[in-house]
């Protein structure tokens, strides 16, 4: 799986927002996803399934329903590789002072 | 018909190995622990027998049974937290772990799956199988590791 594959999947913001209501609930439909986005159910499928060639969003039969997982394996390498190595306790410290700034909670 | 509210997380990543050295490494002790955080698992992998994942200090992290072994395609657990209360009193999940053979490389498909509803064990596992899964990876294509100590 390459690199080029998931920062390209990443690249557009409604893909972004499609992993981060995956993320939100875990294991959606096609249709169930439909319904929380203002999107087409075209533009899921497609958006779905560019993501899925990413690697970033696995498909599991579960009866006659297809669920969408969101998968962080490849988030988490590219994390690693370009972030994890040297930086990761001074960055983390960073985006905890951002966040409390930022007055957010979560 | 309504279905068992489950919690499940999949994680999907392509190896660039072979099924067979894919399957050694997920149950072999000693390789397991230069991915898995010094961690190891004690089982005979037959299926009906207990595992064990122990901490390097020999405390018992997490434990179950073999319910499936199909070498080198399909493994499956059932697995319980044993040392944190609120997540022991979950019960059992499943694990599978499903390799298939793809050009190049072996797909590995790792499914942690409990029938309830906002399982916080899966919620536990879901930070900890990314990272495994990576120095897996990084270990079996490169032969090193990228994290070397849990955070």
């Amino acid at each position: 799986m390459s690199d080029d594959a998931v920062f390209r999947a990443l690249a557009d913001p409604s893909r972004r927002q499609l992993l981060d209501w995956l993320h939100r609930k875990n294991g959606q439909s096609l249709n169930e996803l439909c319904r929380g986005l203002e999107m087409t159910r075209q533009a899921v499928a497609k958006h779905l399934a560019i993501l899925e060639e990413a690697n970033l969003v696995s498909v599991q039969r579960h009866g006659r329903k297809k669920l969408h997982f969101i998968n962080p394996v490849p988030i988490n390498e590219i994390a690693e590789r370009w972030i994890g190595k040297f930086e990761r306790p001074r960055l983390s410290a960073l985006s905890d002072l951002k966040r409390k700034l930022e007055g957010e909670d979560q | 018909m309504t279905s068992t509210p489950t919690t499940a997380f999949v994680y999907v990543t392509y190896i660039r190995t072979t099924p067979e050295k894919l399957w050694s490494a997920l149950t072999d002790a000693d390789f397991m622990r230069r991915y898995w955080f010094d961690t190891h698992i004690e089982t005979d992998w037959k299926a009906g027998s207990p595992w064990r994942l122990v901490y390097p200090d020999g405390r018992l992290a997490d434990a179950g049974e073999i319910v499936e072994t199909e070498p080198p395609r399909r493994l499956v657990l059932t697995w319980r937290n044993e040392w944190k209360p609120d997540l022991k009193a979950e019960g059992y999940a499943r694990c599978a772990f499903d390799i298939e053979a793809v050009p190049g490389a072996a797909r590995l498909t790792v499914t942690h799956r409990m029938e309830r509803p906002d399982s916080k064990l899966i919620e536990a596992v879901s930070g900890g199988w990314p990272r495994i899964l990576s120095n897996l990876k990084s270990l079996l294509e490169t032969g090193e590791i990228v994290l070397k100590v849990k955070e």
